[in-house]
């Protein structure tokens, strides 16, 4: 790294294996390639593939250069067998509705590989090292350690292992992490002159407390937006592990991640019109915050309507036009298949039915889908948010499955609200609106929702499978769906235009 | 590397592509893309193979590298495996 004169490209080719450099490009390109294609519905899973297939070249690759002696082939196949069967179980054990949650494990576990790394070298190769060596080291250990703890933290959160502690709300976190901060630029820059002694843990340490700092105040809405910066740091990891090792792959790689992870953080924030600023440093939003529903506190309604799962039903019963609007309280209750039996069973029926997809429903952007499409929901049926908004004023019935903030009309109406400017789904604006929840306890982001005490809305109290099974159930008693005329000559209803 | 100058070249390149390459996506496949990226950024596999083959013998060193590899593999073939299994439900009907 201290060659005064950059060698140009084709000389870089020429020197050294050039048989594992020319494998390094083409997994660079259908890295890249990978990446984009997963951009397409159409193309996504064939992208996962070719990305998939780029990392084995890479690996091969890189074997094929460095030839690897019998005792390090035998630690490689000991890291290969613990890692590849964990990961294989894993993925293939981990519920749908926990995405989240496993996308952040796994996150955190490459922060953890790139610090381990840095540490490797540090110790053992540290004396040996220049400067801009160590300085690599110093940013790998920082980033890998943050990346780590804060996706455990984040992943605890989601699973609900963790709450949301007061004193992370007040202005007493700031003055820790500064501190911590400051310790791990003063370690990073003693470690320049001493790499594997005192420095390193003091690195290791205070960049680790930094992440569950940093992350642990973090709450509710904003969690995706936290697991998708994770995700970008742990491609900056990447790459500073690959500065640390001397890869170009993985400074591409790494680099190509860490943008991408930007990106994809900055649409979640305009999606929920908050600056990544306020989403790091501001707080969770409202003072409970992180504890889901029943945690959040009880805001104060006066005009609330409850029904029950009968008067629901013949609202559906008599509806041409349905749209359900999935939120987070679908995933939690495993609701996803009673919903799209209930969907069939209405459209048997001549109801047309589609489902609002909100772009930051649930705990991840996309969550939504990927429940429903588990529930083999057909995906032609799921719409955005931009498409569906119109569509509000001629739908007859609503039903808001565990959704909140996402459908509070203050975002539009009330300035002083903390959600005001966020777009929302306008459920108000159709015929009728059933609000399926367990309580009436706050969203996640802790506020009051002026959509529950709007006259054409009745909450339908109750976990969300429940009550989606009670509405089959009185819908079956209706004879909805049945091929004969149900009763009363009533015939069964055409899908007519309105 | 042969010199710090291409390495930030490189690191340069690596981030305007990889911009460019996630400009519009639809909302549908953020998880799945956040899955794949995560995936990817499990390529410190690399960087742990080099480790074990650096160790030259030291024991702690194949320790570290071999840990090192087991938890970046887990994050690439978790991740790849995963972010399938998404994917297999989006094939329209």
């Amino acid at each position: 790294m201290t060659h005064p004169f950059a060698l140009s490209l084709p000389q870089a080719l020429l020197r050294g294996d050039g048989l594992s450099q020319l494998i390094d490009l083409v997994a660079v390109l259908l890295l890249a390639l990978g990446i984009k294609g997963l951009s397409k519905v159409r193309s996504a899973r064939a992208a996962n593939g070719l990305a998939a297939l780029a990392m084995g070249l890479a690996v091969v690759g890189l074997l094929l250069q460095i030839r690897p002696d019998p005792q390090a082939w035998l630690w490689i196949a000991i890291g290969t067998a613990l890692g590849g069967l964990a990961g294989l179980v894993t993925a293939q054990r981990v519920p749908m509705t926990a995405m989240p949650e496993t996308v952040a494990l796994f996150n955190g576990c490459g922060g953890m590989a790139s610090l381990l790394v840095a540490i490797g070298v540090a110790l053992f190769d540290g004396q040996a090292s220049d400067t801009v060596a160590l300085v690599s080291i110093a940013i790998s250990v920082f980033v890998g350690a943050i990346t780590f703890t804060g996706s455990i933290v984040a992943m605890a959160k989601l699973q609900g292992w963790l709450d949301t502690p007061g004193w992370t709300q007040s202005q007493v976190r700031h003055v820790v992490n500064i501190a911590l901060a400051i310790t791990c630029l003063v370690g990073s820059v003693l470690l320049l002159a001493d790499p594997s002694g005192l420095p390193l843990w003091l690195l290791v340490v205070s960049a680790s407390l930094l992440g569950v700092g940093v992350t642990l105040p973090i709450g509710g809405a904003d969690m995706p937006v936290v697991i998708s910066l994770l995700n970008s740091y742990s491609g900056v990891a990447a790459a500073a592990a690959g500065f640390v090792v001397g890869s170009q792959l993985l400074i591409v790689a790494g680099a190509m991640v860490g943008a991408a992870g930007l990106i994809l953080t900055q649409v979640m924030c305009t999606a929920m019109n908050r600056s990544l600023v306020s989403v790091l440093f501001g707080g969770a939003l409202g003072a409970t915050g992180g504890g889901g529903e029943s945690a959040g506190g009880a805001a104060d309604y006066s005009r609330i309507t409850s029904c029950s799962p009968e008067e629901c039903a013949m609202a559906l019963e008599g509806a041409e036009r349905v749209v359900f609007v999935p939120g987070y309280g679908l995933a939690v209750a495993q609701a996803q298949h009673a919903l799209r039996e209930l969907a069939k069973l209405l459209e048997a029926h001549g109801v047309e039915v589609t489902y609002a997809i909100h772009p930051v429903a649930g705990r991840m952007p996309g969550h939504m889908n990927v429940l429903l499409a588990e529930a083999d929901v057909p995906y032609e049926q799921l719409v955005e948010m931009e498409a569906i908004n119109p569509e509000f004023p001629r739908t007859d019935v609503v039903i808001v499955l565990g959704a909140n903030d996402v459908v509070n009309p203050q975002a539009k109406t009330d300035p002083t609200s903390p959600l005001y400017g966020m777009p929302v789904l306008e459920v108000d604006q159709a015929r009728q609106v059933f609000v399926v929840k367990r309580s009436l306890g706050a969203g996640y982001a802790g506020i009051a929702n002026a959509l529950f005490e709007l006259p054409q809305t009745a909450m339908v109290f109750g976990d969300a499978k429940a009550v989606l099974n009670g509405l089959l159930s009185e819908l079956r008693e209706m004879g909805v769906g049945k091929a004969a005329p149900a009763k009363g000559g009533a015939a069964p209803r055409q899908p007519v235009a309105a | 590397m042969s010199s710090l100058s291409q390495a930030l070249w490189v690191l340069l390149l690596g981030s305007l592509l990889g911009l460019e390459l996630i400009g519009k996506v639809p909302p549908t496949l953020h998880t799945p893309l956040m899955s794949g990226a995560n995936a990817i950024s499990g390529i410190t596999v690399l960087a742990s193979l080099t480790l074990i083959q650096k160790a030259h013998g030291n024991q702690a060193l194949l320790v570290i590298g071999a840990l090192s590899l087991g938890f970046a593999l887990y994050n690439v073939i978790g991740g790849f495996l995963v972010t399938d299994r998404m994917l297999a439900m989006f094939r329209r009907r």
